[in-house]
């Protein structure tokens, strides 16, 4: 099919108009914002400055900052660990229940996560369904004290968060060539090799995709580390959400969020970066 | 113990209450090279994936050298297979595609690099081993894929119609050099195809299949010459059948028949009754065509009309429409008694064949 060239221009013109309506406009304002001053009476005001950048060098911003990567991170690792067999089992089965199976990931995102959230605690407060399964089970002798930990932050990220590491993978693996599997085990492959050898490389791209997608939210989420961290949890989304309602300081807030996706572009700048080289030798 | 490295015994699948192959008994013999020739759907690469353990039989047996393999998994058998697909590891350099094989089986980097460029070094590419299977052409990645299989030195190489995504030219080639390989590995072959040409240029022996049943097993020069029914026939090679009656019979194979209201002398192996209804298969490169002015005896003739002329370089092929109305397909090569070979549509024209080179079949319904 040849497209119209006017037709092309107008398509085109227009993502680029929504684009920087919605995508760039907004992130410039931020920027803007980031770069003014605050007192009490003012949101923000000028003078331009650096000075929410200089104050974010600072040891109890540093440890925010190491302690979301941490918890994010956790919580990725974990959603990896419990989505991948079951992304993977999904996409290998034959029968009609994986759409069932398929609707049983999805049914919970119907309900409001944060409602879900405050669900959670009923289950992992210290006389909750967990413990109490726990106790009768003998597998523990005492409660655990699981509420307002930072455990209980990353449980809540990764029951909110893992449908967005299963999805990615599940495609992944539907869409990878069975005939490879069967060309391993024809030549002798065991099953662990070929799983190491040949079906995780060929993974590889979903399992990147799911970790992106699960630690982008995991930073930034704050009513997670609320509900379930209590007030010791401040991770960047909580910072975040202080400066511009509580303390109402503006340009910090700004600050932090334009230092947040600063990282965050670098991450994916380099996980990009990866995935061409890749595809330059011939990888995908 | 026979010296046969494949065999199959009383063989059946079945798949959601569909038979795909009934009764197998197949003997591979050491260092053959063994077609399963058949249209698509016949049971030929169910047969295959039997052998190397992808599928399972609902009843029989298969042995490799004397043993009974049947509940091995894939990865147990001494048989390595050639996809379609050729299924090359993407992510993999052609080095580490050939190498996997024995790297399952734990051997040492040292032997590994030995032996894949020996390898590499029979099938010519020893100069792409930090390619990616991608940056290859069809025929490379053809030959990879052999190389991969072949490493291991696995007593039967299982070959799934792997040169049907080549461009003609390039299956030729590949044809030739597979034959060689075949002959340079000293490992048995056993080869997929659909395609008759192939099967018979290539094979020590071809086993014709048709809706799950092996039809015949023989040389190709047997599959050919002698088919055993109809369907082997008519899938291999054009033939023109037609229906006939056996007048008489004598000891030293011969038939009388009657064709087209002529009696005609035949050779066969069978035993035929007299009366009884035949089909008379004539091969189209039997058929000669004459022009009016070239034949002056026309007792063995049945006169016709030329209804369509293809000319194909080497060969003319022609349909001639007899005065009896059958259509008969005959293919005319250039030679030095016949260098003309013009032939106009609606011409009128004299059609026999060589006495005697008709096959008869027992009539089938």
């Amino acid at each position: 099919m040849k497209l119209n060239p006017g037709f092309k221009i107008l398509s085109l013109s227009l993502i680029w108009l929504w684009m920087s309506l919605f995508a760039l406009l907004p992130l410039c304002l931020i920027l803007i914002a980031s770069l003014l001053s605050h007192n009490e009476s003012h949101l923000m005001m000028r003078p331009f400055t650096f000075i929410n950048y200089i104050q974010l060098y600072n040891h109890t911003y540093i440890r925010i900052f190491e302690k979301s990567f941490m918890i994010a991170g956790l919580a990725t690792f974990a959603c990896l660990l419990l989505g991948y067999p079951f992304a993977y089992l999904i996409a290998r089965h034959q029968s009609r229940f994986k759409s069932v199976l398929l609707l049983l990931v999805i049914i919970p995102f119907w309900t409001s996560s944060l409602i879900r959230s405050y669900a959670l605690i009923a289950i992992i407060k210290a006389k909750g369904i967990l413990n109490a399964a726990l106790l009768s089970l003998g597998i523990i002798h005492q409660p655990l004290s699981l509420l307002f930990t930072n455990d209980a932050v990353i449980i809540g990220l990764v029951y909110n968060l893992l449908p967005f590491m299963i999805l990615p993978i599940m495609t992944n693996v539907e869409r990878m060539d069975d005939r490879l599997i069967e060309a391993a085990y024809d030549l002798g492959s065991s099953k662990l090799y070929a799983f190491r050898k040949i079906i995780i490389p060929l993974t590889m791209p979903g399992i990147i995709a799911g970790c992106i997608l699960v630690f982008l939210p995991a930073m930034t989420i704050f009513y997670i580390p609320d509900i379930l961290g209590g007030a010791k949890s401040i991770l960047l989304g909580n910072l975040i959400q202080n400066q511009f309602l509580i303390a109402q300081n503006w340009p910090m807030g700004s600050a932090v969020s334009i230092m947040l996706t600063l990282i965050l572009i670098s991450l994916i700048m380099i996980y990009a970066g990866v995935n061409h080289n890749q595809k330059k030798r011939g990888w995908l | 113990m026979t010296n046969n490295v494949v065999e199959l015994r009383g063989v059946y699948k079945k798949i959601h209450d569909h038979d795909i192959l009934h009764g197998i008994n197949l003997e591979v013999r050491e260092r053959e090279f063994l077609t399963l020739l058949g249209p698509s759907g016949c049971g030929k690469t169910t047969l295959l994936r039997l052998i190397s353990g992808f599928e399972t039989a609902t009843q029989g047996q298969i042995f490799i050298d004397g043993e009974e393999i049947s509940k091995l998994p894939p990865d147990k058998r001494p048989v390595h297979t050639v996809f379609q697909s050729y299924a090359l590891f993407p992510h993999m350099s052609v080095y580490d595609n050939v190498a996997f094989g024995l790297r399952c089986q734990k051997i040492s980097e040292k032997e590994i690099r030995l032996r894949v460029a020996e390898v590499l070094n029979m099938v010519k590419l020893e100069k792409y081993v930090d390619r990616k299977p991608a940056q290859l052409s069809g025929g490379q990645q053809q030959r990879i894929a052999i190389a991969r299989a072949a490493i291991n030195r696995p007593r039967v190489l299982l070959l799934d119609e792997p040169l049907s995504s080549l461009d003609y030219r390039l299956r030729k080639t590949m044809q030739i050099e597979l034959k060689q390989l075949q002959r340079k590995l000293g490992i048995t072959f056993i080869f997929v195809t659909h395609d008759q040409e192939e099967a018979l240029s290539m094979s020590d022996r071809v086993v014709v299949m048709h809706e799950g049943y092996i039809e015949q097993i023989g040389t190709p020069r047997q599959v050919y010459e002698e088919p055993q029914n109809l369907a082997v026939a008519k899938f291999i090679g054009e033939a023109n059948i037609y229906d006939g009656q056996v007048v008489s019979t004598s000891d030293n194979r011969q038939v009388l028949v009657t064709i087209f209201n002529k009696t005609r002398a035949a050779k066969t192996k069978r035993v035929f009754q007299p009366d009884e209804k035949v089909h008379v298969l004539i091969r189209p490169e039997d058929v000669r065509v004459w022009g009016q002015a070239e034949v002056t005896d026309t007792d063995d003739m049945f006169a016709g009309v030329v209804e369509d002329a293809t000319y194909k370089g080497t060969t003319v092929d022609l349909m001639v429409k007899l005065n009896n109305s059958k259509t008969i397909a005959a293919t005319m090569f250039f030679d030095e008694d016949d260098d003309r070979l013009e032939y106009k549509v609606g011409e009128q024209v004299w059609v026999n064949w060589t006495p005697g080179w008709e096959v008869i079949l027992p009539h089938e319904t």
